[in-house]
């Protein structure tokens, strides 16, 4: 089972003390020590793992964030900033001599500016909710985590949030341009602004996806984008996951990228048809949903482009939406899948790997042969267009054994993605989930430099530990040089 | 006297950046070396030439991903795309003309290490946006890779926007892994003409917050021309800039168009800053800012400082030749009017070499930001050999 960092007994024992402190710096109901009203936030999206905080705070203002930390790291107390806490990576479990700090106040939208194409918002807006604050307007923030309606702007530069559109559009990291942030030290720092490019080193880069541990973002600068004047789906039945692969590879060399492209396998799509009744087609391996988005005269075309491109690849079933009530429809098992398995399975693990395209029918292959060998079943949703695979592996939490027996099913699926050249992790996060595999994609080198950028803006490392990195190194460990004069292989460089 | 270094391999690089660790020597790293003029001039003892790490290792369409040698020649690179129908959407530009180079001579590794782009940067991202994966070696002589060769990933930290930009202070890179997309089958661009930058940007705003899609839109005041680019599938762009024309009528300005063979050329043209590449003596800036205030701040430096220059990115880049006689060349002046214009930032891209030893040539930083970013380079470059002092202090 997952261990976290060992409490701090002198932090423990001054809990009450903490609290006080924390109190006169924040109005009343931004502490909460009771551990009824902790309870709430013991936990995030991975709920397989549950810890309660020391105490939780809710600032109200930047002023406030930056005094907290400052208290905070002055006493060595450690910090987990949290946003709408919906991670499927365990990045907001909170620790037991932590505090968990919320940002859940921080829900304006300050400044929407159409004639520079942004808007400026506070960490705690939803990513739907920024949508919303400017689709009257003809405009949308792209990036579409399916949990947009409830998790944070501020979550999503954490974990650096993708969604079904990222191919094309990007992810969070593609479409940010400013941020505010405060330092565990409590210093306020502001990067980027309305205009792109990095002054100097890209810090924006390096926080988007940082997990909660170089800072606590208390604004951001987001790109808003012009809506596309129109969206439509094709839904496509294969005989295999191999022809419904051929379809995709042979939809991108064609030059076509797809607003989305998504992929169920034969479990997914029967556990998604049972539960919204989508009128998926049932006797096919493998269905795909190609989107088109942008000016009409380009989907029409591509539409046809694309469904020529699938009967050659051998589709067995096609049809095209010809309204938006259609489109939704196509798009609305793939929506509820995760929630269609939820209903086959009293539990089911997600995961996250990202593997190269080509290399689809063999991890499918591998896959089903893990599922038998677990004894586990297995639905998989793919992000077909960018080789975003989600395995969900279902099992039963009340038989013992089962939950190992679905950690360790995931991790070799996730080994599996790392061998045929993948990553472990394409959207989620590492957070404490996949913390002990981030062995199997990097060095002990590799980490140490991720582990340096963390030293430099958190030297005492009280900024969300335990999470991302599978071991706590000392910074001024780190700082130490290895290398020794005498033992030099070029001592008389210059022939080279 | 330097001496120079040409690894054939990363680990003769990583051997050789220990030595120079060892002997705290200063180094310089180059590609090809067509950007050595930018910066603030050093002092080296060593340079390092990554050159010969050089080669396609990797390269699957289909997976929309290419893996090469950081001193892959950028050509080679756009070659090997061309014949798949594929391009990097970024569009690097080419500093070596407007630094009184050659041009087409740059490497991959110098175009990630500047963060180059081109005019599409505002709709389809700069080289960090598509900068996947990286091996390289550190200041302390160690190898390292971050990222992956797959176009999503958000395992770990992403070590690549940390090196985009970077100029060479922080690692080398050996091998880079990039995003690469499908070319548009067409290409066209609107031309409005007799434009001052009022109109300019008005009608480039318009056209940014159509949902046409533009993929270039640049103000060329020698000319008076106002070129919107659209691109994409033929039937796609016929369309679109039909919308466009008619989106546009009632703004000043007659319309011509320019078909893809023109549409080229001019692009690269905006994209290589031709206007300013003949007077070699005018301290060249490269000025990124909030795209509405671009008439605001045109206006008052070129009432001040200026003596030529153009807008690309819709606004949001200002490319700006200033009176060579000055002695800060208008440095003062043009920080002086972003910061009163909604901020952005301003780097000198070319200037004589007095005049890079006596200014800011990359921007400066609130006290707080540089000594986060000094703490960066001092962890992975303890002894600052690798381009030392050539962005900062540091």
């Amino acid at each position: 089972m997952l261990r976290m960092p060992e409490p701090d007994a002198v932090v423990l024992a001054r809990r009450v003390q903490i609290a006080e402190d924390l109190r006169a710096m924040l109005p009343a109901d931004s502490v909460i020590a009771d551990e009824h009203q902790r309870r709430v936030y013991e936990s995030d999206g991975l709920t397989a793992y549950r810890q309660l905080p020391m105490i939780v705070v809710l600032p109200e203002t930047t002023a406030q964030v930056s005094q907290v930390l400052k208290y905070c790291s002055e006493n060595n107390v450690k910090i987990v900033p949290r946003g709408a806490g919906t991670s499927l990576s365990g990045g907001a479990l909170p620790l037991a001599d932590g505090v968990t700090l919320g940002l859940g106040k921080f829900k304006q939208v300050l400044d929407i500016d159409l004639p520079n194409r942004c808007a400026v918002v506070q960490p705690g807006v939803t990513n739907l909710g920024v949508t919303q604050a400017v689709q009257h307007l003809g405009f949308y923030y792209a990036p579409d985590p399916s949990s947009q309606i409830a998790c944070t702007i501020g979550g999503n530069v954490a974990e650096n949030s993708g969604g079904v559109h990222c191919l094309k559009y990007g992810t969070t990291t593609n479409n940010i341009l400013g941020l505010e942030m405060v330092l565990m030290d409590g210093e306020v720092i502001r990067i980027g602004g309305k205009h792109l490019d990095a002054e100097l080193y890209d810090l924006m880069g390096v926080i988007c996806g940082s997990e909660g541990l170089l800072g606590v973002i208390t604004e951001v600068t987001v790109r808003i984008l012009p809506r596309p004047a129109t969206a439509r789906a094709l839904l496509i039945g294969f005989p295999s996951n191999e022809t419904a692969g051929d379809c995709v590879a042979n939809i991108i060399s064609a030059g076509i990228i797809p607003g989305g492209m998504e992929m169920m396998d034969r479990p997914a799509i029967h556990a998604a048809e049972a539960f919204v009744h989508a009128g998926y087609p049932l006797d096919v391996e493998a269905l795909l949903i190609v989107e088109l988005d942008g000016p009409k005269a380009e989907v029409d075309e591509l539409i046809e482009r694309v469904r020529v491109i699938a009967e050659s690849a051998g589709s067995v079933s096609l049809r095209i939406s010809n309204t938006e009530a259609e489109r939704e429809s196509f798009w609305a098992g793939r929506k509820a899948a995760f929630p269609a398995v939820g209903r086959i399975s009293p539990d089911y693990y997600c995961m996250d790997g990202t593997i190269p395209r080509g290399a689809l029918a063999k991890v499918l292959n591998r896959m089903a042969e893990l599922s038998e060998q677990y004894g586990l079943r297995v639905a998989n949703v793919f992000h077909a267009g960018d080789g975003n695979l989600h395995p969900l592996i279902l099992y039963d939490a009340n038989k013992p054994g089962e939950l190992e027996a679905a950690e360790d099913f995931g991790a070799d699926i996730l080994r599996l993605c790392v061998e045929v050249g993948g990553v472990l992790t394409g959207e989620h996060g590492v957070g404490v989930e996949k913390r002990d595999l981030m062995p199997e994609m990097f060095t002990e080198d590799d980490l140490k430099h991720q582990i340096r950028v963390k030293c430099a803006f958190d030297p005492e490392q009280l900024l969300n530990p335990g999470k991302v990195f599978p071991t706590l190194h000392r910074c001024a460990e780190m700082g130490r040089m290895h290398i020794r004069a005498g033992q030099m292989p070029f001592p008389d460089l210059p022939r080279f | 006297m330097t001496t120079d270094l040409r690894p054939a391999d990363v680990t003769m690089l990583r051997d050789m950046v220990a030595m120079l660790v060892d002997r705290k020597a200063p180094t310089e790293i180059i590609g090809a070396g067509t950007k050595r003029a930018i910066g603030r001039p050093t002092n080296v003892e060593y340079l390092l030439d990554l050159s010969k790490l050089a080669g396609i290792h990797e390269y699957e369409p289909n997976e929309l991903v290419l893996t090469c040698g950081a001193g892959t020649p950028l050509w080679t690179i756009e070659s090997a795309l061309e014949s798949n129908n594929q391009q990097l959407a970024f569009e690097p530009m080419d500093y070596g003309p407007l630094l009184g180079g050659p041009a087409a001579r740059g490497t991959i590794g110098g175009v990630l290490s500047a963060n180059l782009s081109g005019p599409r940067r505002f709709k389809a991202g700069a080289a960090r946006d598509h900068f996947l994966g990286v091996q390289a070696v550190s200041g302390r002589g160690e190898i390292f890779k971050g990222g992956g060769k797959v176009v999503k990933n958000v395992t770990g930290y992403d070590m690549c926007k940390l090196l985009a930009g970077s100029w060479g202070t922080l690692a080398l890179m050996s091998e880079v892994t990039i995003k690469v997309l499908p070319a548009p089958e067409d290409t066209q661009t609107l031309v409005l003409h007799g434009q001052n930058v009022a109109d300019a940007v008005a009608a480039m705003t318009l056209a940014a917050q159509s949902p046409h899609e533009v993929s270039g839109a640049a103000w060329l005041p020698e000319s008076g021309e106002t070129l919107l680019r659209i691109e994409g599938f033929p039937e796609s762009v016929k369309a679109r800039l039909a919308a466009m024309q008619a989106l546009l009528a009632g703004l000043p300005g007659e319309q011509s168009i320019l078909d893809a063979a023109d549409s080229q050329a001019r692009w690269q043209m905006v994209r290589d800053v031709e206007p300013l590449q003949a007077t070699q003596e005018w301290p060249v800036w490269r000025i990124s800012l909030p795209p509405a205030s671009a008439p605001e701040v045109w206006q008052a430096l070129m009432a001040s400082v200026g003596v030529a220059g153009y807008l690309d990115w819709a606004g949001g880049l200002l490319w700006f030749a200033v009176d060579p006689g000055l002695a800060d060349g208008g440095a003062g002046t043009i920080r002086g009017v972003l910061a009163t214009n909604g901020g952005g930032h301003a780097t000198l891209i070319r200037g004589a070499a007095g005049l890079r030893s006596g200014v800011a040539v990359f921007p400066p930083m609130s006290a707080g930001l540089e000594a986060l970013q000094g703490r960066i380079k001092g962890n992975f470059d303890p002894n600052g050999i690798l381009n030392r002092g050539r962005m900062a202090g540091f």
